[in-house]
């Protein structure tokens, strides 16, 4: 579904963020990108949704190349690629659920539809009785929680997580990680980056590791390297 | 366009007009500074165009001034010569005291200032008809060579320069409005950047999720065309007080003087339906292109 074709971009002619990445991506897979901060996690995340543009290589998705789609369509691409923040990114002056029904306002969406969907979803990320709270006065796991809500909101193919865990304690990572596993166990495919050790060792799914650019470590099921041993 | 999204739209357009109404302001003056100053020269330009074109309609005259000591002889034979010559149509013979007379008539109350008047100013004249305007130099060379002939006068000097000034205006009156509208644009796309800025955690939301380009630009659009329209309807207002005013001034001081005051001037409701629809369509479009330029360099992601 989601292939990375040779992929290389380089920042500003002098930094290689990522160097002859070939990646492919089966629908209804989890899989972790794994590596130290600067390992180009980022940037391939920031390729995959069109951010930015490879210098070199082709990336495909559904056998489309991203990088032909014209600039007006770009919208309509990533309505199929639910995202997530590691910061959450909720808006502080909107209630819990002003803001998963913002996301479906802004691409279409009937209110009567609105009004059906918002619960399920809240209901799904365990949050039905915080639908009236504001962001600021959940817990960070409350308000991932709802960043999820939002992101799964206009069911889309494929969600990517860019460490949603990265501000959470080891507790509340586990919930998050139990709704990320319902939502993929439901056919969502599930990118993940992330530098959470624990949570990669436990959880046994593909692992692909980046260092420097380079993707060293493509497995099927696995835990974190032993190369990351010593951050 | 749902209802929805288009109440989206006017929401938070308002909503950050409010917000940052100090620039705001700026902003509706800029516009409305620019539109004041193109309005005084469109006007400027049709008053003198207008002044020309009534000027035009005597321009199959000339009329010869003849000198002072002439006797009524001398001055019929040049009647007779003037005749000959090849573009004349028709001459007619005007008295100095007829001259006098007829300025009397046109200041009508204010001719008082004339009755101290120890002898009368003005020369007797010729009225040559010209048969074909093209002949129109020929014959005023041929004019100027009688003897007891003072001046010739033919209005065809004055309709060239009342062009001439007509172009001048134009020109410059361009050169400045260029450069305001430049200055207008680069003001509201200042406004609209700080709108952006503010607002920027949230555009970059919109743009992960998908959000249309209607949602995303739609309110910073919207409110590029408010800032302008406001400054259009205030340069507007502004614009026919002024002339209004400036209108009745000259008539009620100086209807005498410039006799005919009312022939020259482009009256008000003239130019109204014209000056609104020219402004609103440059302020709007002044306020798309502010809002534009600040999109392209803040939205990019």
């Amino acid at each position: 579904m989601i292939e990375f074709n040779n992929v290389t971009k380089i920042y500003k002619k002098t930094f290689t963020a990522v160097k002859n990445v070939n990646l492919k991506i089966d629908k209804g897979e989890f899989i972790f990108i794994v590596g130290k901060s600067g390992a180009g996690k980022s940037t391939l995340i920031k390729l995959l949704l069109r951010e930015i543009s490879p210098s070199e290589g082709i990336i495909t998705y559904n056998n489309q190349d991203i990088n032909k789609i014209r600039k007006r369509s770009v919208a309509e691409y990533r309505r199929r690629i639910g995202f997530i923040f590691q910061d959450y990114r909720l808006l502080p002056k909107m209630t819990v659920y002003e803001n998963i029904a913002f996301a479906m306002e802004m691409i279409c969406c009937q209110a009567k539809n609105i009004r059906r969907e918002v619960p399920l979803v809240l209901s799904m990320v365990g949050l039905s009785d915080k639908a009236k709270y504001y962001p600021d006065e959940l817990s960070g796991g409350e308000q991932q929680r709802v960043a999820i809500a939002r992101a799964i909101i206009n069911k889309p193919e494929t969600v990517i997580a860019d460490e949603p865990t990265g501000n959470l304690d080891m507790e509340t990572s586990k919930e998050i990680m139990k709704i990320l596993t319902e939502i993929n166990r439901r056919g969502t495919t599930v990118i993940m980056a992330t530098h959470d050790r624990e949570i990669v060792n436990q959880y046994q799914r593909r692992v692909v590791e980046l260092k420097n650019g380079i993707v060293i470590r493509d497995i099927k099921a696995g835990g974190y390297s032993y190369e990351s041993e010593e951050d | 366009m749902n209802p929805k999204k288009i109440s989206y739209i006017f929401r938070q357009a308002f909503k950050s007009m409010w917000r940052n109404r100090m620039m705001g302001f700026a902003s509706i003056g800029s516009v409305s500074a620019v539109l004041i100053i193109l309005g005084f020269v469109l006007i400027l330009v049709l008053n003198i165009n207008n002044m020309a074109m009534v000027a035009k309609e005597t321009f199959d005259q000339i009329a010869v001034y003849i000198m002072e000591g002439v006797d009524d002889e001398q001055i019929e034979e040049m009647g007779n010569s003037f005749r000959k010559i090849d573009g004349v149509m028709g001459v007619a013979f005007q008295t100095k005291d007829y001259a006098l007379e007829k300025v009397k008539e046109d200041w009508g109350e204010d001719a008082i200032l004339l009755q101290d008047l120890r002898h009368n100013p003005f020369p007797n004249t010729y009225i040559v008809q010209l048969s074909d305007v093209s002949k129109a130099d020929k014959v005023i060379a041929q004019l100027q060579t009688f003897e007891g002939v003072d001046k010739v006068r033919y209005y065809q000097d004055a309709v060239n320069t009342l062009i001439k000034l007509a172009d001048f205006v134009k020109k410059f009156g361009a050169g400045i409005i260029i450069i305001l509208l430049l200055i207008s644009v680069f003001i509201i796309s200042n406004t609209i950047k700080i709108t952006v800025l503010s607002r920027q955690r949230e555009i970059e939301l919109m743009q992960y999720i998908g959000a249309t380009n209607g949602y995303v630009r739609g309110p910073f659009i919207l409110e590029g065309v408010m800032l302008g329209l406001l400054g259009s309807v205030l340069a507007i207002l502004l614009i026919m007080l002024g002339y209004n005013y400036t209108i009745d001034y000259l008539a009620g001081r100086y209807v005498a003087l410039i006799s005919g005051m009312s022939g020259y001037l482009v009256g008000v409701e003239m130019v109204l339906y014209d000056l609104i629809i020219i402004f609103m369509t440059i302020g709007i479009g002044i306020g798309v292109l502010g809002s534009l330029v600040s999109l392209k360099k803040f939205l990019s992601i």
